[in-house]
């Protein structure tokens, strides 16, 4: 029976994330076959089995954060033991003995360490045996100026409450002026640690890409949104009819698609939404070809992938372009070319239930528009009939930097009226 | 104006084996070997590279520490160290796995390095191969030390085939942007000194690609210097092999230095570190891919009559030498730290030998055995 332990595969990684089992118990193994995919602080990495035989038990779940020297896998011989109930991942592996620990693996988490270096013998004083039972806390993360900050100012940097993972100069500081006026009363001082009912969640990732681009789009490119509210009863009669068509037995075709491919059209009679306000050149770029970003939640947030050259595209090229995008932003895949150089985007909130919104424009592009959620709804017919039709709100927020508002009401109106009638494709 | 993105101006490839796997022509440079020479090259490649993707695999099993991949760059390593004569001396860097396999070294002793178990495991002397150097880019002023140590012992222009000796040193793309390589370029062409200059142009210094790293084709700057520059299609295991018999000839019959790049491309991470995907996109590693430079010696022997037993033994031996590696990595022995003293000068010094004590003393004060780390 063989334990896999969490290697470190970037050279002082303390944990990873376990992405997806390429196996399940049960399975047969070969060395170097890949059994999973994890996530490092640095990369995306596949861990080849160093064993051959049957996998028996994956000791962390999907999702997992597990530490570095922790056991993920179990690999035997033979059939798997019996008894589901212990073969199914447990959320957190099991904390690994120390004695158990072996050798010849390269994975050391820093905690273990300590403790190995702490076993001291002699001379058997009273100090080693207290060490034995102080709890190994880990040294706050710090750099050597604030390290001397601290100590200056006589902060325990232990007690300092970290705004990220490592602790700054602000973050001493404020625990200094914190605890200040509180010193006369030390009962009544805040508490220096993190309170129970809050989590605090570093800011990595796509969410930090996502929160600098957010910032820089709203505080740069004045941003104005405007509204319609549309019939698109025979959109949805399209979607239905071309689902039923072989030539697109193989795309998903839905009203996003059909919005995509309005918003090519309407390009055409206003070029100024796939344009673009260059700063530092004090020029307007306006692109000779439309990249349409496609906003996708994903596991691990929001990504614009964008298909380039979207106007050149027949429907059923579109299509398959954007499924292919969407899945690989699912499969958290997209490579970052592939969300560069977009030059307008849609946004699909109606996916959410949500009728409209003032979505933020993706930083160097002009115009986003975002589709509502499509619901039967009363409307007022030509003969003032009030009849249940499909209809949807679209909103698109422009650059009015390099859009004027006539320019985008009728990009707009040009959008929806393709929407309200397919047929109106024809006329531009 | 032009920025640092602007591609580098294409200067042309000594070029003996397309892609397709058919021979092509050069007007200075030749292969004259027979099927048997192409086969043992072949050989060469598809073990460098068994080597290379195993240790890669005992990083991700967490037997090693780290490991630089050599993956592409096989065709550039072996070609080069394949035109050395065994009194010639080589200095790589961390990623010439290949050049080790040439100079006779066993695959294993790379490993230990690399687990943090050892600073090198082979006598340089007995290889003509100097440890891998971790510095970017120092070894070339090794290199040039030691062949000005050639000239000054007479090795040099004698006309003696066994007597004339050269040095090669291995560097990347990214090394020549450190000083230390142009002052080895330098001094090498002001002394002639018997030493080629192998720049693997493997077009990234980890995440910096080789266009915000030079102006002008790494090949140029030999002109500036003073010393004859070749550029070679790094992926081609024969012109490799004839660009720097010619390089190391010159230098033996004491003609000077040479500088040789080769335009080959990095297919893996920098090291077990790094996430290529992060900084180059996928098309890019595809376009490298059909360039690969096992796959045209291959088209090419089997165009030529090579027998499919010849590939299939030759299977079987990489998967035994797979095999090797994996166990021996595993009883690589835990270094005792306390050796590490003996290694700091060739006739110890008090002072090394009583800081000796004092680290053994504070070993054996640990209960159990002791974590190297």
């Amino acid at each position: 029976m063989n334990e896999f332990a969490l290697p470190d595969v970037g050279e002082g990684l303390t944990e990873a994330e376990i992405i997806g089992w390429r196996v399940a118990v049960g399975d047969t193994v070969e060395v170097n076959d890949v059994i999973v995919e994890i996530e490092t602080a640095k990369s995306l990495v596949e861990l080849p089995s160093p064993y051959a035989g049957v996998v028996r038990t994956l000791h962390a779940a999907e999702g997992d954060t597990v530490e570095v020297g922790r056991p993920i896998i179990t690999i035997g011989d033979g059939a798997p033991a019996s008894g589901g109930a212990a073969e199914a991942p447990r959320p957190e592996s099991q904390p690994h003995p120390e004695t158990e620990r072996q050798p010849m693996l390269v994975g050391y988490g820093p905690g273990a360490e300590q403790l190995v270096r702490r076993r001291r013998m002699a001379p058997p004083s009273v100090a080693s045996v207290d060490l034995e039972k102080v709890k190994p806390t880990r040294r706050p993360l710090a750099k050597p100026p604030v390290r001397k900050l601290a100590k200056d100012l006589g902060v325990d940097l232990s007690e300092v409450v970290a705004t990220g993972e490592v602790v700054t100069r602000a973050d001493v500081e404020a625990h200094a002026a914190a605890r200040q006026p509180a010193e006369p009363t030390p009962a009544l001082a805040p508490s220096p640690t993190t309170p129970d009912d809050e989590t605090r969640i570093p800011i990595k990732g796509v969410r930090k890409w996502t929160a600098e681009a957010m910032v820089r789009s709203a505080f740069t490119a004045p941003h104005v949104t405007e509204w319609v509210t549309v019939d698109v009863s025979r959109t949805m009669e399209l979607v239905a009819r071309l689902k039923g068509d072989r030539a697109f037995a193989d795309v998903r075709v839905s009203p996003t698609l059909i919005a995509a491919k309005a918003i090519c059209l309407a390009m055409r009679r206003t070029p100024e939404l796939n344009a673009r306000w260059d700063d530092e050149a004090q020029e307007i770029v306006v692109k000779r070809s439309v990249n349409l970003g496609i906003a996708a939640a994903t596991e691990r947030g929001l990504v614009v992938p964008n298909v380039v050259g979207a106007d050149r595209l027949s429907l059923v090229d579109l299509a398959a372009a954007i499924g292919e995008l969407t899945a690989t932003a699912r499969e958290g895949r997209t490579q970052p070319a592939q969300m560069s150089g977009g030059t307008f985007t849609l946004t699909n909130i109606g996916v959410f239930g949500i009728d409209a919104g003032t979505p933020i424009l993706n930083p160097g592009e002009s115009g986003i528009l975002a589709l509502g959620s499509i619901e039967r709804r009363p409307w007022v017919d030509d003969h003032d009939q009030v009849v249940p039709r499909w209809v949807t709100t679209l909103a698109l927020s422009f650059d009015h930097r390099v859009v004027d508002g006539e320019q985008g009401s009728r990009f707009l109106a040009d959008v929806a009226a393709v929407l309200r009638d397919p047929a109106m494709a024809l006329t531009f | 104006m032009s920025s640092s993105t602007d591609p580098i101006p294409e200067v042309p490839l000594v070029q003996l084996l397309a892609p397709s796997g058919e021979r092509m022509t050069d007007p200075q440079h030749s292969f004259d070997g027979d099927r048997a020479e192409i086969e043992a090259l072949y050989r060469d490649l598809v073990m460098t590279r068994r080597v290379d993707t195993e240790a890669y695999a005992l990083q991700r099993h967490g037997e090693l520490g780290l490991w630089p991949p050599a993956l592409g760059q096989e065709a550039a390593q072996i070609g080069s160290a394949r035109a050395l004569r065994d009194h010639d001396f080589a200095f790589p860097t961390y990623r010439d796995h290949g050049v080790a396999w040439c100079r006779g070294v066993d695959p294993t002793l790379l490993l230990g390095i690399f687990r943090g178990a050892d600073l090198g495991g082979w006598d340089p002397a007995d290889h003509g191969l100097a440890l891998p150097n971790i510095i970017i880019g120092a070894q070339t002023l090794h290199a040039t030390g030691y062949a000005m140590a050639l000239s000054l012992e007479g090795l040099v222009g004698t006309g003696d085939p066994d007597r004339d000796s050269a040095v090669i040193a291995y560097f990347g793309d990214g090394a020549t942007s450190q000083g230390d390589v142009s002052e080895a370029l330098d001094w090498a062409a002001v002394h002639q000194s018997p030493v080629v200059f192998f720049c693997e142009n493997n077009h990234y210094a980890i995440s910096v690609p080789v266009a915000s790293q030079t102006r002008v084709p790494i090949v140029q700057r030999a002109a500036g210097f003073g010393l004859p520059g070749v550029r070679v299609d790094g992926n081609d295991v024969l012109a490799c092999l004839a660009v720097t018999r010619r390089a190391l000839q010159r230098a033996r019959d004491g003609e000077g230095p040479t500088l040789i790049e080769a335009v080959t491309y990095r297919m893996g991470a920098h090291t077990t570190s790094d996430d290529p995907s992060r900084y180059r996109d996928a098309a890019e590693v595809d376009g490298w891919k059909a360039k690969d430079p096992l796959d045209r010696v291959r088209r090419l022997l089997v165009a030529e009559g090579t027998t499919d037993q010849f590939f299939a033994d030759l299977e079987d031996e990489a998967d035994a030498l797979g095999l090797r590696l994996r166990t021996a990595c595993q009883q690589i022995p835990e270094p005792d730290l306390a050796e590490l003293f003996d290694h700091v000068f060739v006739e110890s010094t008090v002072e090394n030998r009583q800081q000796q004590a004092e680290h053994v003393a504070w070993r054996d004060s640990i209960e159990g055995s002791v974590v190297a780390s």
